[in-house]
């Protein structure tokens, strides 16, 4: 590190710190813009001579990566708080000097953050339609990831991906050096038009191809039942967090520390003890209910949430915001296959609590809509609750452990 | 039976289109009309239907669409008077040229006397539009500039957004409805989507109340404020 890299440095932890003193919020963000208006290369001076992995994908991002945390054991430097811009890793990075760094990076940021961290292993989960009026389009996300990989000039880069994402295939398949990942991936309504030549791609059982000849890759890591075979080597996945899609995102998070010869068995141990990520998946109190909450920001991440719910009639709760971090337009709600809550009674709060109650009042979905907290009924059971970004926060806020 | 066809979701359905024909069947079925809805894949013919669905779509599926429809007998069931719904990237398929992956000038179908270049930005944001004196209130994300020529009525006139060119959204014929404000403008929308069905089944319909009241008021209570 220079001297201006130093002051930068110096400049962010403080920041950070005053911000946290004077309950600002974690003050990542704004201490990382500090630090980068003193020194713009500091992400490339912080990284260099650490083992660095990156995480990025429309959907897995945090989990993903705190799973990579955990299972690498040890001390490793991470944005947990999902600061997952420049700012962020900077800040990131600026608190800790371990060896080992584990980054989640925003969709849009994954060309910037490779030339500037330059990591052993990138992980390429999915892309799919998300905040659509920030990103605008999710074709275009995958030709600039692709491109960013073409003209990536670390030939030991390692770039782990998602076999069964054409997106993310189309992406990563120029690279010379891809492991491919064979696991569940439900969501297809992205790529059902081939991102080569935009014929229909044929989906058959466990595979897909299209016409033009891109198809599927041979992939090294597969998961059989419970089993998860990583080049021939195999472990046994047993998580405590729910779901088919925690199932791939450690099968890549494990995929991905394989690579920088992390051991599996120790691995796959400190994975599968996992609970809840930064409040993902916990159970919490308010008021006189037990809830569960549940992060749902787009309709593929709905999907996979909702095929996790308890098949009863249990009362469910919805939360949906379109604040910035959510992105302003809510259309993406006529995406999310809410009639699987058929059988279910649905309480929609949240800002735009009405737009849900729309949308589920055409699905034929029993509905209430929550404008007063003291209209809820008791509940027996545990509450599942599904929200999007920042009204997951303001449920993680008012609730508590 | 009244047929609603949403075609080509896979190409054209990025900002939930699917909620326009979702919303016009369920507010037909509810009044007890004899209705389908159905969807037509890459692969489907164009089947026979009284009105037809097309949403927004990204450069290289609107392109694919352009062409599967006009191979197909899409163009004469409406000039034989079908009608249809077009949002988005549906709204520029159906005029005469439309851009993509940058200026390049694609050809469109022909059916309505409008082209679309690109747009000096991209329009996203709230879009709010005063038709025949009533709001539609909508959210739309294009980079289209439409011109209407002169025999040509808009749709409406922008109240807040973009639409074709800050100052008017979409089009209106006879049987023809296009607006910029994509996804589910017709359930957000529930008195634009009765005028709709109103004539595509040539009849007055009964007075239907459901949760997208609220929302339509609360959605313009914003958007004129």
């Amino acid at each position: 590190m220079n001297v201006r890299d130093r002051v930068a440095a110096a400049a962010i932890r403080t920041v950070n710190r005053v911000s946290r003193l004077t309950g600002r919020g974690s003050g990542t963000v704004i201490g990382g813009r500090v630090g980068m208006k003193i020194a713009p290369d500091l992400v490339t001076s912080l990284t260099r001579g650490r083992t660095v992995i990156l995480v990025s994908g429309t959907n897995g991002k945090t989990t993903t990566t705190s799973m990579i945390v955990a299972g690498w054991g040890g001390s490793v430097t991470t944005n947990e708080t999902g600061a997952n811009m420049p700012a962020g890793h900077v800040a990131a990075l600026v608190e800790s000097k371990n060896d080992h760094v584990a980054l989640e990076v925003d969709e849009a940021w994954l060309g910037d953050t490779l030339t500037s961290t330059r990591p052993h292993v990138v992980v390429l989960l999915n892309l799919s339609r998300d905040q659509l009026d920030r990103a605008n389009e999710v074709r275009h996300l995958a030709e600039r990831w692709r491109k960013a990989l073409e003209v990536h000039d670390d030939t030991n880069l390692v770039v782990v991906a998602n076999a069964n994402d054409p997106l993310v295939v189309y992406a990563a398949e120029v690279r010379a050096n891809t492991v491919w990942c064979d696991v569940p991936t439900t969501w297809i309504a992205d790529a059902l038009s081939c991102p080569k030549c935009t014929l229909a791609i044929s989906h058959v059982g466990n595979s897909w191809h299209c016409t033009c000849g891109f198809a599927k890759p041979v992939a090294l890591t597969a998961i059989l039942g419970d089993e998860l075979v990583i080049d021939g080597a195999t472990v046994t996945l047993e998580l405590s967090m729910p779901g088919e899609f925690n199932r791939s995102n450690a099968t890549m998070a494990l995929t991905a520390l394989h690579c920088v010869d992390v051991d599996l068995d120790e691995a796959v141990r400190r994975v599968n003890a996992i609970h809840s990520v930064v409040g993902r998946f916990s159970v919490r109190r308010w008021n006189s209910h037990t809830l569960r909450l549940l992060l749902a920001k787009n309709p593929s991440g709905f999907a996979a949430m909702l095929a996790t719910l308890p098949d009863d009639d249990s009362d469910v709760w919805v939360a949906i915001n379109a604040r910035v971090a959510d992105g302003h337009d809510p259309s993406w709600l006529y995406d999310v296959p809410f009639e699987m809550l058929r059988g279910h009674r649905v309480y929609c709060f949240g800002d735009r609590r009405l737009d849900l109650a729309t949308r589920l009042d055409y699905g034929n979905v029993d509905y209430v809509v929550v404008d007063e907290d003291s209209s809820i009924p008791a509940s027996k059971n545990t509450v599942s609750v599904l929200a999007n970004y920042t009204a997951f926060n303001d449920w993680l806020g008012r609730s508590v452990p | 039976m009244t047929t609603i066809c949403i075609l080509y979701p896979e190409l054209l359905g990025t900002y939930g289109d699917g909620g326009n024909g979702l919303a016009v069947y369920e507010r037909a079925r509810r009044r007890g009309l004899d209705v389908e809805l159905i969807s037509v894949g890459l692969n489907d013919a164009v089947p026979d239907a009284s009105l037809y669905l097309l949403g927004g779509g990204e450069d290289g599926p609107q392109r694919l669409a352009a062409d599967l429809l006009r191979t197909s007998s899409f163009g004469s069931r409406v000039r034989d008077g079908a009608h249809v719904v077009a949002v988005c990237a549906g709204l520029q398929i159906l005029g005469l040229t439309f851009c993509v992956e940058g200026d390049d000038e694609y050809e469109g179908l022909g059916l309505v006397d409008v082209v679309t270049s690109r747009g000096e930005r991209r329009s996203v944001g709230e879009l709010a539009t005063r038709v025949d004196g009533q709001l539609l209130v909508g959210f739309e994300n294009h980079g289209g500039r439409t011109t209407l020529s002169g025999g040509v009525d808009a749709l409406g006139t922008v109240v807040k957004g973009r639409g074709n060119d800050a100052k008017l959204d979409g089009y209106r014929t006879k049987n023809i409805w296009a607006t910029y404000a994509h996804g589910p403008v017709l359930a957000m929308n529930p008195w634009f989507c009765d005028e709709i069905l109103a004539s595509v089944v040539g009849a007055e319909l009964e007075p239907l109340t459901s949760a997208a009241d609220l929302l339509y008021q609360e959605r313009c209570r914003v958007l004129s404020s």
